[in-house]
């Protein structure tokens, strides 16, 4: 019942779905659009820093490569780890603070104080240590096993989990708080009365109240890994040439930015695919906490 | 009071001896050594090497041995990429233009965001504050490695205002401070809209309007006061945000700070140089939410800190 009114009040908000439209849209731009390219514009050519033109709709690049096909690339890199890196983190997060929550007492405490330390910790030395110890051994692994595609895209999957590993601090919290509201209620006491297992209650009775705060939090996660993903690729120390993601894309442009020779294009049409993918997951995220809100449903 | 802050002092200790440890082993342990280069170089060499900078020997004598130095000499040991200089000098280099920025970024956003957030809150639904959130939405929601990039292209090439980077003049510092500051004007402006739409249906704004006090003396002195606490808990952690903040403006904006540093040192695996921005950075985050907790309760005098 909740769901339909949650349903119908998201559909009525025109820019909660501008935004999810925009997503798909873009999504879908990323995941079969460099499909559609010649091979001229997929590889290296002649045609260096060409302004864009009818054949080089965003201009090309340094290696005359077409920017718009190395920012649709630079997308799917791009969302695939704030996709993939949020649900990692999701699912962390969601079982920590659900057993921290559920078992309370000392462990609970012990618990959220290593989120505390946690925080603590510089994310960046972290992920860096995650890229620098692991990679080496999972292409060890890879190569070992003849796993061909761990081998070329051994960063990203470092990039997942890592990012992953990084953002389920803050949901852990939320998942707990929620879980120490939710386990005094009466529906989890008789369940307990009935004698279910503590894994049944969790699983049955606790995640699915959860749901809802999981979710929104999810929209929250996924631009902030996108934004993690991009910071560390403008570093130079995510993706590595030849692949992009939009912050290596951005980056390239941003070094090339000098007075003499503009060539605002390589700064302009990655920071713009980046800016609207941000910005339609903050909408829809500031939308959906306004139609899932717990409180607001239950009045 | 005095209780409070050895306590403080004690855990200060803690966190950085864990910091300084989990910094070191990882980057000790991660493959790749401090002097590996395109052609190895003879093996006796790397040893001499080794030994100069005190990394030979087991991983733990390392270990204890720099820990050792660290905190109970004040040693922060010599740069293994930098040669002949020590962390101490390069930090002594570097750190007053990092503070620079992130101080003028930290002014700006209190006080930007502040203003936004106080014009926001007090005109709920109008015109001004529909502007403010649209604002803040897209300044929240866009990293400073967008923002940064965009704002040269505009100011310094399109218009050619101001420098395109460097550091030392104060036209030079206008872009990076932006840039860096943008978000969290954003997001202070949020927060305190929220807190101020609050307050202002609070009885003792009622009585202040009743006194017949001007709106201006209203808002900023009375009600400011008291809906600008969730601002200052923000402060430690606006702090954090501008000091890792402050590497990617560093870079985007060829400022000779000690974020370039950061990132450099992780790259050549100079512990003793991340070692060292690591223990400073540290050290500044503790400290400013040691000041947030303590201006806390001159604010709200309701928040004792209890011994």
């Amino acid at each position: 019942m909740a769901d339909v009114r949650a349903w119908r009040r998201f559909r009525q908000n025109k820019v909660a779905v501008a935004s999810a439209l925009i997503l798909l849209l873009m999504a879908a731009a990323c995941a079969i659009g460099p499909c559609f390219f010649p091979e001229s514009h997929t590889q290296p050519s002649a045609t260096s820093f060409s302004p864009p033109t009818l054949t080089h709709p965003c201009g090309t690049d340094l290696n005359g490569r077409d920017l718009l096909y190395r920012i649709l690339t630079g997308g799917r890199v791009s969302l695939i780890v704030g996709f993939f890196g949020a649900a990692v983190s999701l699912i962390i997060g969601t079982a920590y603070g659900l057993v921290a929550g559920y078992v309370g007492g000392r462990v609970d405490n012990v618990m959220m104080r290593v989120v505390d330390i946690l925080y603590s910790v510089p994310r960046l030395i972290f992920i860096l240590v995650c890229i620098g110890a692991l990679n080496a051994r999972l292409l060890e692994f890879a190569s070992e096993h003849r796993i061909g595609w761990l081998v070329s895209y051994s960063r990203i999957v470092i990039l997942i989990f890592s990012l992953g590993v990084i953002e389920w601090l803050t949901l852990a919290r939320i998942v707990r708080g929620q879980t120490l509201a939710l386990k005094n209620r009466p529906f989890v006491t008789a369940a307990v009365s009935l004698g279910q297992s503590h894994i049944v209650i969790l699983l049955r009775h606790l995640l699915p109240n959860l749901l809802g705060v999981i979710f929104i939090y999810l929209t929250l996660t996924v631009p902030a890994v996108i934004i993690d993903e991009s910071f560390l690729s403008f570093l130079g120390l995510g993706v590595q040439a030849p692949m992009a993601s939009w912050g290596s894309l951005l980056a390239d442009g941003a070094g090339s930015l000098n007075p003499i020779k503009i060539r605002w294009w390589l700064v302009v049409f990655p920071a713009a695919a980046m800016a609207i993918t941000l910005l339609a997951l903050n909408f829809l995220g500031d939308a959906l906490r306004d139609t899932l809100d717990p409180k607001e449903t239950a009045k | 009071m005095i209780a409070f802050l050895i306590r403080r002092l004690i855990a200060f200790v803690a966190v950085m001896f864990c910091v300084v440890s989990i910094t070191f082993l990882a980057i000790r342990i991660s493959p790749g050594g401090p002097f590996d280069r395109e052609r190895k170089l003879p093996d006796a060499i790397e040893k001499k090497l080794l030994e100069k900078y005190r990394l030979d020997g087991s991983l733990w004598e390392q270990y204890t041995g720099y820990v050792g130095d660290v905190f109970l000499r004040g040693d922060l040991r010599d740069s293994t990429k930098y040669l002949n200089r020590s962390v101490g000098e390069i930090l002594a280099q570097t750190l007053p233009v990092t503070m620079t920025l992130g101080a003028s970024a930290f002014c700006l956003a209190v006080v930007a965001g502040t203003f936004l957030g106080v014009a926001a809150g007090a005109g709920k639904g109008t015109w001004k504050d529909t502007l403010a959130m649209l604002f803040a939405l897209v300044a929240v929601s866009l990293p400073s490695f967008i923002i940064g990039p965009l704002l040269i292209l505009f100011f310094c090439i399109w218009l050619g205002w101001l420098p395109v980077g460097g550091w030392g003049t104060p036209q030079a510092m206008i872009l990076p401070t932006l840039t860096l500051a943008a978000p969290y004007v954003a997001y202070i402006a949020r927060l305190l809209r929220g807190s101020m739409a609050e307050t202002l249906g609070q009885d003792f704004i009622r009585t202040a309007r009743a006194k017949g006090l001007p709106e201006r003396v209203v808002l900023y002195r009375h009600a400011l006061r008291v809906a600008i606490l969730p601002v200052i808990s923000f402060l430690g952690p606006l702090a954090a945000h501008l000091l890792t903040g402050s590497i990617v403006v560093e870079t985007i904006f060829n400022i000779p700070g000690a974020g370039g540093f950061f990132v450099n040192s992780i790259l050549n695996k100079d512990a003793f140089l991340l070692g060292g921005v690591v223990i400073v950075y540290c050290a500044l985050l503790v400290l400013f939410n040691l000041i947030v907790d303590l201006a806390y309760t001159v604010l709200d005098r309701r928040i004792r800190i209890d011994g």
